[in-house]
C-alpha cells in the first residue's frame, strides 16, 4: 500500500517558517479552510496552523547547536489518533495512507489530539473541529493544477528545498531513496506510531589540510620579516 | 471536501514586496481577492520558491492598518488626531507646500525616499524639484558594503552580485547578512551543502542560516576586521596567494610612492603619460603597468626602489605585507576577536589550500579584453558574503576592504566557485558616476532642474559637496568632509539636522516608505523631540512633514499629511536595471509590479506612489512633467513607466523596447511594453551564454555586449584596487598636502580623522564606541531580524506576528550570571544616551561579550493597527532608543557613522544591563499614539480567511 509522507532534510532546514505561512495561506482558502485566527491584531494572537516550527539550541557556547524542526502531522502507519476516535471523523485513507478529519463527523471531543504523542493537532474553536495537515490532498490529487504543482504547498515554497514528498513505500520515489541514503530516522520510533513523515540528521562538513603543500618558507614573507625587523 | 476544479478566478505574474528581495510571484485572485501567492517557478531570483513573508503577503493586503485615504493632521503632531480629507485636496495642499519650499530655495525640500525600490526615479523626481537633498535608505544600511565593493572591484554584494553557489565549495558567511538576500541565499546554501561544500559562518551569534552552519566562529562585534587580516597573515606565510590574480587584474604590484610630507605622498608612482608603473623583475626597470599582460612582466611584489627621478617607491602590496606581517600575526588577532589563533591559522589554511591547490576548471573557451584566448575557465571555489553586520560598526569601510583585499588573494572574485558579478556590474571603477556638484545649497533655483545624480563615488576631494568654508551641502552631510565617500546618501542625519538647522533648516521633510520616527532612527526620544519641537512662536522647527505610506507607521503618526500608498499587489512600479536591479549572475533582470487587485473596490481610496508623483510633478509643472506648451506631459504613472527616458533609448524598463517590442536595452519607448512584460510573467531575463559568464572584469565579449546594452562605457581590463588610491588623497588633503581646488576646513579634528582614517590599505581599528563608553558600557548591543520579518515592512502581519509578537535582549548564561541576572528577568539595557526596559532571554547561541534582539518588532503603542495591549507595545522593546545617533569626539558632537562614508554605527552600541527593581512587564520608555477610529472597527475577534 502506498503511504505518502514528508521527508524533512535538518541539515538545510534554516528554520525561515516559509512552510508554515505558505501551508497557512494555501489551507485557509482550499478545501479543510478556514483556518481561523484569535485575536489576530491583539495581546494574544493565537490562530490554527498545520505546521508549526519548533526551534532548540544543544551544548554550551561555544559548541552551540541550533536545531529548527518543523512538525505537522506525521500520518503513522499506526496513527493513535484514529482508534480513539467515538465517531470515526478521524481516519487513515488506505489507498494513500494520510490521515484526515472528516469535518461533518467530528465532534470535537479533542481525544485524538490526547492521543497524539506529537502535539499534531489544531482544534479551530470557531468551528469546533479538529484540524491537521492533510498533505494539501486538495493540491496533489487536483488536476487542473500542472503535474509539477501537484505536491504539498510547503514542499514547493520550501527555499531550503529541507522538503520532500512522495511515497515512501515505493522504491522509486525521491522520499524513499533520501531516507535510505541519508539514514531517514521518525520521531519517538519507540512509541509504536510507525510515523510516515521521516527527518534527515544533520552532517557536518570538515575539510582536510594537505599540511605537505603548504609552503613553511615563503621567501616573500621571510623577506618582509627581516626587512621589518619583525621576530618570528 | 471537494478536490479539483480551479481554486481561483484569475492568476497574474508580479513581483514581490514583502522584503527587499524581489522574487517573481504568480498571484492567484478569487473574488477581487488574493487566494494565494506562490513563487513562480521560471523566475531566476526564486525558482519558485516562496519564504515565509512572500507567503504572507495577503495578510499585508488586508492588514487593518492600511490607511484608506488621505490624512492631514488637525491635532498635535504624534497625537495621531486626522481628519480624512480627498485627494483633490491632499495634492492641492502638497503641491502648495512644495511650491512655497521651492520658492525658498529648492533645496528646502527634503526628500527621502527608505525602503526605495525605485531610486532612479525617485531621485529624477527629486532632481525636477531642484533639490540637492534626496536619498534612499543605503545610509544605515550597508553602504560600507556597497562602498568598499564598488571601490575595490567595481562591484559587491547582493544586487551586485553574489556566491557561484552551483560551484563553490567553501562558503563564508560574515556577519548579520541572513536576508540580503533571502532566497537566493537558501537556495544556494542548500546546493553547496547537499554538494558536501563547507559553509562556515563568522557572527556573534548562531542562528538564521547559522543553524546549519559546517562551522560557527562566534567573533566579538567589531572585530571582523582584524579577523580578516590575520586570515590574510596566514595566507601570506604559507603562500596561499593567488600571485598570477593579483598580477594581472588588481593594482597591488602597482607602486606607491614613499615621500612623506609631500602631495605625492601614497600615490601612484606614474610616468609622463600618467600611467601607474610597476618593477619589472625580468628587465630591472620601470615599466607601464597596462604592460603586464601584453609584455608578460614580472611585475615585483615585494621592495622597495628608486624611481629615475629619485622617488623612494614600494609595490602597494609590499606596504600591506608589512602591515600584516607586524600587526596581524593570529596571535594578535585572538586577543582582538577572542577567536583561538590555531583556529584562525586552520581557516585561512582550509580557504588557502581549496583556492589555490583545488581549482576547478570548466571547458568553457573565452577571450579577454587583452585578445587572449583561453580554452577553458579555471574556477577558484571559496565564497563569501557579507552585508549588514561588519556594514554597521564605525570602522565597516576598512573592514570590507580587508574582504575584498581577501578575495583578491585568493583570485575569487568573477570566478566560477567564487564571487560572481550581476550585470550591469562590474564598473570600471573610474567611470562610477559622480554626485553632481554644486558648491551652495541654493546654486540651483526655483524652477531650476538638478542637473545630475544625486549619489556616487567621489574620486577625490574636489567631488565633494561642500560649499567655501567646507560646510556639507547636502542636510543629511553627504559628501562633506566627515562623510566624503557617502554613496548611498545618509538618511539618519536627516531628521537632527532639520532640527539643528545644520548646515541648514527646511521647509518640507518629504519621506517615501521608511519608518524614521521610529525603527529606522536612532535614539528615538531625541528624534520625536526633532519632530515635535516649535520655535518661540509655536511653530513646528520642522515646518512640514508629508508622508507616503500604505500603512498607519509611528512615521504617519508624526506627518501634517499623509499620502497614502498602494500595496504592491495594486500600483504599478518598475524594478529597474537603471537602479540596483533583481539581476542573476547568469544575466541582466528588471521586473515590473502592475495592479492585480483594485483597492477601491476593497474599499481603499489609494494611490500607488508613482501616481502621486506624476500628480504632484504635473500640478507643480515640474519641467520633466510638462510638454514645451505646458501641457501635462504623463497621464498617470503607468504611462510614465512606458514614455519615460533618462537618456534617448533607455528607460525604466529593459525588455521588449522599441515601437514593436522587438529591441532589448536600448529602444524608443514601446507603447506595449507593460503588456508584453505582463505576458512574459512579470519580469525580463536575458541570459548571457556561457563564455560571458566569468571573468567579466577583463571578458572581452562580455564587455562588448555590456557596451552595447549601455551597461559600460568602454572594452578594458576593470583592474581592481587592492591599494585605493581615493583615499589617500584624502588623507594628503587631511596633512594640507592635496593640491585641488577642495580643501578641508583648518579643524585639527576634523584632519586627524582624514588622516588616520584614509588609509589607502585596509587595517582595523577598534569601533569609535569603544574610547566613548570604554569599560563602563562593557556589552555589544545590536539587532537582527527574525528571517520570516526581515526587511520586512509590516511585522503587524496577522500571521507572521503569530511567529514572534514580541522580542526579548538575548544574552549568554554566563555573561548572565556574572551581572545576577536570570532567564527571564526584566532588565534595563543603558547606553551613554538613554536606557531601555525588557526582558531578557538566556541562549549559548550568543558570544559573552554581545548581547542582540530583533528589531522592528516592539512598536508604539497604538501604531500599525494593533490594539494598545497588544505585546508589540508593551512587552515588546526598540534597542533604537538606546543607540547614539552622535558622538563627541574632540569635544565636537559628530553625526555617529563610519568616517569614510558615514554609514550610521548602529551596532557599535555599547551598553550595561542590570536588573530593573521594578519587574513589571512592560518596557520603557512608552510612546503612545491614538489608533485611527476606522482602524479600531477592523479589530475582529476572529478572522476566517477564505474567499
Amino acid at each position: 500500500m502506498a503511504q505518502f509522507a514528508l521527508v524533512i532534510d535538518l541539515n538545510t532546514c534554516v528554520g525561515c517558517h516559509a512552510c508554515a505561512t505558505n501551508c497557512k495561506e494555501w489551507n485557509t482558502q482550499a478545501a479543510f479552510g478556514p483556518l481561523s485566527d484569535f485575536d489576530p491584531y491583539g495581546r494574544e494572537p493565537y490562530g490554527v496552523w498545520y505546521n508549526r516550527i519548533m526551534t532548540y539550541e544543544m551544548g554550551e557556547f561555544p559548541n552551540t547547536q541550533v536545531f529548527h524542526l518543523p512538525k505537522s502531522c506525521l500520518h503513522c502507519q499506526d496513527a493513535p489518533c484514529v482508534p480513539v476516535c467515538p465517531t470515526g471523523a478521524s481516519y487513515k485513507r488506505e489507498q494513500d495512507g494520510i490521515v484526515l478529519v472528516n469535518y461533518d463527523d467530528c465532534i470535537g471531543c479533542k481525544l485524538c489530539s490526547w492521543a497524539c504523542p506529537y502535539g499534531c493537532r489544531e482544534f479551530d474553536e470557531a468551528d469546533k473541529v479538529m484540524k491537521k495537515c492533510t498533505l494539501c490532498i486538495d493540491r496533489i490529487y487536483d488536476e487542473s493544477l500542472p503535474p509539477e504543482h501537484r505536491k504539498p504547498a510547503c514542499v514547493l515554497t520550501c527555499p531550503a528545498k529541507a522538503r520532500f514528498f512522495g511515497d515512501i513505500e515505493d522504491p522509486n520515489s525521491e522520499a524513499y531513496r533520501v531516507i535510505k541514503e541519508r539514514n531517514g530516522f521518525v520521531l519517538f520510533p519507540d512509541m509504536g506510531t510507525n510515523p510516515a513523515n521521516h527527518y534527515l540528521p544533520r552532517t557536518e562538513t570538515k575539510i582536510h589540510i594537505d599540511e605537505h603543500i603548504l609552503k613553511h618558507d615563503n621567501p616573500l614573507f621571510l623577506e618582509v620579516l627581516r626587512r621589518h625587523h619583525v621576530g618570528t | 471536501m471537494e478536490i479539483g476544479g480551479s481554486f481561483y478566478d484569475r492568476k497574474a505574474y508580479s513581483t514581490c514586496y514583502m522584503c527587499a528581495c524581489r522574487c517573481g510571484i504568480e498571484v492567484y485572485v478569487r473574488n477581487n481577492k488574493v487566494v494565494y501567492i506562490k513563487g513562480n517557478d521560471d523566475h531566476p531570483t526564486n525558482r519558485g520558491v516562496l519564504c515565509a513573508k512572500g507567503s504572507s503577503g495577503i495578510m499585508k493586503e488586508y492588514s487593518p492598518a492600511r490607511l484608506r485615504k488621505p490624512l492631514l493632521r488637525v491635532g498635535p503632531r504624534g497625537s495621531g488626531q486626522f481628519k480624512e480629507i480627498e485627494w483633490e485636496e491632499a495634492l492641492e495642499i502638497a503641491t502648495q507646500w512644495l511650491e512655497e519650499a521651492r520658492k525658498k530655495g529648492p533645496y528646502k525640500i527634503a526628500f527621502f525616499t527608505g525602503r526605495d525600490q525605485m531610486q532612479q526615479i525617485n531621485s529624477w523626481f527629486a532632481s525636477q524639484l531642484g533639490t540637492v537633498n534626496w536619498a534612499a535608505h543605503g545610509g544605515f544600511c550597508s553602504v560600507n558594503i556597497a562602498a568598499a565593493g564598488l571601490y575595490s572591484i567595481g562591484g559587491s554584494f547582493w544586487e551586485f552580485g553574489e556566491a557561484d553557489f552551483e560551484n563553490t565549495k567553501y562558503f563564508m558567511l560574515i556577519g548579520v547578512a541572513e536576508d540580503h538576500s533571502s532566497n537566493p541565499f537558501k537556495l544556494g546554501i542548500q546546493e553547496m551543502k547537499r554538494k558536501g561544500g563547507k559553509f562556515v559562518v563568522v557572527n556573534p551569534v548562531r542562528w538564521g542560516y547559522g543553524a546549519i552552519a559546517d562551522e560557527w566562529v562566534p567573533i566579538k562585534p567589531g572585530t571582523d576586521g582584524a579577523f580578516f587580516m590575520g586570515i590574510m597573515h596566514v595566507l601570506f606565510k604559507y603562500n596561499l596567494v593567488n600571485w598570477e590574480f593579483l598580477k594581472e587584474f588588481t593594482n597591488a604590484p602597482w607602486l606607491v610612492i614613499q615621500a612623506p610630507g609631500t602631495p605625492k605622498d601614497g600615490l601612484f608612482y606614474r610616468n609622463e603619460e600618467g600611467k601607474p608603473m610597476v618593477f619589472d623583475k625580468k628587465s630591472q626597470s620601470f615599466k607601464p603597468a597596462d604592460r603586464i599582460v601584453p609584455e608578460d612582466l614580472d611585475p615585483a611584489f615585494i621592495g622597495e626602489f628608486t624611481t629615475p627621478e629619485g622617488y623612494k617607491v614600494r609595490p602597494a602590496f609590499d606596504i600591506f605585507a608589512e602591515r600584516l606581517v607586524k600587526d596581524y600575526s593570529p596571535e594578535k588577532v585572538e586577543k582582538i576577536t577572542g577567536i583561538p589563533a590555531k583556529d584562525i591559522e586552520r581557516i585561512a589554511k582550509e580557504i588557502g589550500t581549496i583556492a589555490l591547490y583545488h581549482p576547478i576548471e570548466l571547458p568553457i573557451e573565452w577571450v579577454d579584453v587583452w585578445g587572449r584566448k583561453h580554452k577553458k575557465v579555471i574556477g577558484r571555489p571559496v565564497s563569501f558574503h557579507v552585508m549588514r553586520g561588519v556594514a554597521s560598526h564605525s570602522n565597516g569601510f576598512q573592514t570590507a576592504r580587508a574582504i575584498f583585499l581577501l578575495m583578491m588573494m585568493l583570485g575569487v572574485v568573477d570566478v566560477p566557485g567564487g564571487f560572481l558579478n550581476k550585470p550591469p556590474y562590474p564598473k570600471h571603477i573610474e567611470d562610477l558616476p559622480k554626485p553632481y556638484k554644486i558648491s551652495r545649497p541654493d546654486e540651483i533655483k526655483y524652477g531650476e532642474v538638478y542637473p545630475g545624480p544625486h549619489l556616487g563615488y567621489p574620486q577625490n576631494p574636489d567631488d565633494l559637496l561642500v560649499d567655501e568654508k567646507g560646510n556639507p551641502i547636502r542636510i543629511d552631510h553627504a559628501y562633506s568632509w566627515w562623510f566624503p565617500l557617502a554613496a548611498h546618501g545618509c538618511i539618519q542625519n536627516v531628521i537632527p539636522s532639520a532640527y539643528r538647522k545644520n548646515p541648514y533648516g527646511i521647509e518640507v521633510l518629504m519621506i517615501y516608505m521608511a519608518n524614521m520616527a521610529w525603527n529606522s532612527s536612532q535614539n528615538i526620544p531625541y528624534i520625536i523631540e526633532a519632530l515635535t519641537a516649535t520655535d518661540p512662536a509655536g511653530n513646528y522647527i520642522i515646518p512640514k512633514v508629508i508622508t507616503i505610506d500604505a500603512f498607519y507607521s509611528e512615521q504617519v503618526a508624526y506627518s501634517d499629511l499623509v499620502l497614502p500608498d498602494a500595496t504592491y499587489l495594486e500600483q504599478w512600479f518598475a524594478l529597474s536595471l537603471l537602479d540596483r536591479p533583481p539581476s542573476s549572475v547568469d544575466g541582466p533582470v528588471d521586473a515590473l509590479r502592475h495592479p492585480i487587485v483594485n483597492p477601491q473596490e476593497n474599499g481603499y481610496d489609494v494611490k500607488g506612489w508613482g501616481d502621486i508623483m506624476v500628480e504632484l510633478g504635473s500640478r507643480l509643472k515640474l519641467p520633466g512633467f510638462v510638454n514645451p506648451d505646458g501641457s501635462r506631459k504623463y497621464k498617470d504613472f503607468k504611462d510614465f513607466l512606458i514614455n519615460w527616458q533618462i537618456r534617448p533609448g533607455v528607460g525604466a524598463l529593459a525588455g521588449w523596447r522599441g515601437k514593436n517590442g522587438d529591441k532589448h536595452f536600448v529602444g524608443e519607448p514601446n507603447p506595449n511594453q507593460l503588456e508584453m512584460y505582463i505576458k512574459n510573467k512579470g519580469f525580463f531575463y536575458y541570459k548571457l551564454p556561457e563564455n560571458m559568464r566569468y571573468y567579466r572584469h577583463v571578458n572581452k565579449d562580455y564587455q562588448e555586449w555590456a557596451v552595447s546594452a549601455g551597461f559600460l562605457k568602454k572594452v578594458a581590463p576593470i583592474i581592481f584596487n587592492f591599494y585605493l588610491e581615493t583615499l589617500q588623497t584624502f588623507r594628503l588633503a587631511g596633512q594640507g598636502l592635496w593640491e585641488g581646488k577642495n580643501q578641508p576646513p583648518n579643524d585639527p579634528i576634523l584632519r586627524e580623522r582624514l588622516i588616520k582614517y584614509f588609509d589607502p590599505l585596509p587595517f582595523w581599528y577598534p569601533p569609535f564606541e569603544e574610547e566613548v563608553s570604554g569599560d563602563e558600557y562593557p556589552l555589544y548591543a545590536f539587532t537582527q531580524r527574525p528571517q520570516w520579518m526581515y526587511h520586512s515592512w509590516d511585522s503587524q502581519n496577522a500571521w507572521l506576528r503569530q511567529i514572534s509578537t514580541r522580542n526579548y535582549l538575548y544574552m549568554n548564561p554566563k555573561t548572565a550570571e556574572k551581572l545576577g541576572i536570570k532567564h527571564l528577568d526584566w532588565v534595563w539595557v543603558e547606553s551613554r544616551v538613554g536606557k531601555v526596559k525588557c526582558q531578557v532571554f538566556l541562549t549559548e547561541t550568543t558570544e559573552p561579550n554581545s548581547v542582540w534582539t530583533w528589531n522592528a518588532i516592539g512598536k508604539m503603542k497604538g501604531a500599525w493597527g494593533l490594539k494598545p495591549e497588544a505585546e508589540e507595545g508593551n512587552e515588546g522593546f526598540l534597542l533604537n532608543h538606546v543607540i547614539p545617533h552622535s558622538i563627541k569626539i574632540g569635544g565636537r558632537e559628530i553625526y555617529y557613522g563610519d568616517p569614510i562614508t558615514g554609514h550610521l554605527a548602529w551596532f557599535d552600541t555599547k551598553v550595561k544591563v542590570y536588573k530593573a527593581e521594578d519587574q513589571t512587564p512592560q518596557t520603557y520608555p512608552q510612546f503612545e499614539v491614538k489608533p485611527l477610529d476606522y482602524i479600531k472597527e477592523r479589530w475582529v475577534p476572529v478572522l476566517r480567511y477564505k474567499p
